[in-house]
């Protein structure tokens, strides 16, 4: 035999358990609503417009081989990731060109992100304040990055030697594609290891 | 996981992967071996050049022409494939390692570029040791494969090719414990830039080889003087 005490605790339970179950279900749908209706809504604020500054961008060039510094005006922000990503995409935007000393389809947006990490206590030999930059890759822009030793090698020495150029702190640079690590970048240089933006100087000539 | 704070962790981890050539059979004496590395194959085709070739098919002839003509200037070649078939980063390295090469090159063709394009590792030179790292091993040897690249340079800029210099990361010759280059071959182009000859142009493949041959030949000309 049941008391009746607890015939009226559990019914309260389980009016209380229904009550709540709707109410998470409405909550549920008020925020999706509010989703959907914040993605369609237009901008009701400008976006901020950073000022324009100087960018050095280290260019490769097919014809020989080359990193050659070029001196750009671009809006840059003042988080360094997103400086990164904005000089970087400005980079890919010139190789985009048909015409480009380094032709590679994609642009500003094969730039998904780029993560500054500190390397303190990693690495001995770096400065203190020295950085890691993850630079995460749009898979589209590797499936479309012609195939061959020297334009990927040049490509990623490129953004490397950028990295250096605009943001000194930045020491070692890590690539990912689609958000995970890839073997290579179109089936030739290693994706895997870690690059030293100290190796990925502008170079001239054709000494190795 | 600090693998510096776990002693017993590092010398396993280190023995582990230590280079193989130290346990491979001894090439014959005198014998002076060569390693042709024709890069991808099977299911990795590599890259796609204009005419249509995969870069594959392409490294495979090239390995070919080059190892004919090898063989007639007397030298012992071993090639990492003779088929389209997939051999993999290590396995190829793992062939020169055990080959104990005087000379290895990684084959490849390219639609980008012109001319012939050189490549020595980037890693940084560091003495010979004798458990080198399996994924750094060719930092012992990157000061000879510097030299052996400027005899390459030479012996193709002689006979008229373009070339260019330059470092990369490359699985496989990264691990390779000898004298070892990647050779690119990109189209030839003419003064107004125009494609002369494509990378799998068998004239073009044919030039290329007997230049390298012979820079090869002088490579060990040098390399067996006092």
């Amino acid at each position: 035999m049941i008391p009746r005490y607890q015939k009226i605790l559990f019914a309260i339970l389980l009016i209380a358990s229904l009550a709540m179950g709707v109410l998470l279900w409405q909550l549920r749908e008020r925020a999706h609503k509010r989703l959907v209706a914040g993605e369609a809504s237009a901008p009701t604020k400008a976006p901020e417009v950073a000022p324009a500054e100087q960018a050095t961008l280290v260019a490769a060039n097919d014809a020989d081989n080359s990193l050659v510094p070029q001196v750009h005006s671009l809006p840059l922000p003042a988080d360094p990731g997103a400086r990164a990503r904005a000089v970087l995409g400005r980079l890919l935007d010139l190789y985009a060109d048909p015409e480009a000393t380094h032709p590679v389809p994609g642009g500003a947006a094969s730039v998904a992100q780029v993560f500054l990490l500190p390397l303190s206590g990693k690495a001995k030999s770096h400065t203190p304040d020295a950085l890691l930059a993850v630079v995460n890759l749009s898979g589209n822009f590797a499936a479309g990055h012609p195939s061959g030793l020297q334009t990927e090698t040049l490509t990623l020495d490129s953004i490397c030697a950028t990295l250096r150029a605009n943001l000194p702190r930045v020491v070692e640079v890590q690539f990912l594609v689609d958000g995970q690590q890839r073997a290579t970048l179109a089936g030739h240089a290693d994706l895997t290891r870690t690059y030293l933006t100290a190796e990925a100087t502008p170079i001239e000539g054709t000494t190795p | 996981m600090h693998w510096s704070k776990s002693t017993p962790a590092v010398l396993f981890a280190v023995i582990s992967i230590a280079v193989p050539a130290q346990q491979a059979p001894p090439a014959p004496a005198g014998r002076f071996v060569v390693v042709l590395d024709a890069a991808h194959g099977g299911d990795d085709a590599g890259g796609r050049l204009d005419s249509g070739q995969l870069e594959k098919a392409a490294n495979l002839a090239l390995s070919v022409r080059l190892r004919s003509l090898l063989g007639a200037r007397g030298m012992q070649v071993v090639t990492t494939r003779e088929s389209d078939t997939s051999v993999e980063m290590n396995k190829r390295a793992e062939t020169a390692n055990h080959a104990k090469a005087g000379v290895c090159l990684s084959l490849h063709s390219a639609e980008s570029g012109s001319g012939v394009h050189l490549f020595a590792s980037s890693l940084s030179p560091e003495p010979s040791t004798r458990f080198p790292a399996w994924k750094s091993a060719q930092a012992a040897w990157v000061t000879q494969s510097l030299a052996f690249a400027g005899v390459l340079n030479s012996a193709l800029g002689h006979a008229g090719f373009k070339v260019t210099l330059g470092r990369t990361a490359l699985p496989g010759v990264d691990s390779m414990t000898c004298p070892a280059l990647a050779v690119e071959i990109g189209p030839q182009r003419g003064d107004d830039n125009k494609i002369s000859a494509e990378p799998d142009d068998p004239d073009y493949q044919s030039r290329v080889a007997a230049s390298l041959a012979a820079a090869i030949l002088q490579w060990r000309t040098e390399a067996r003087q006092p």
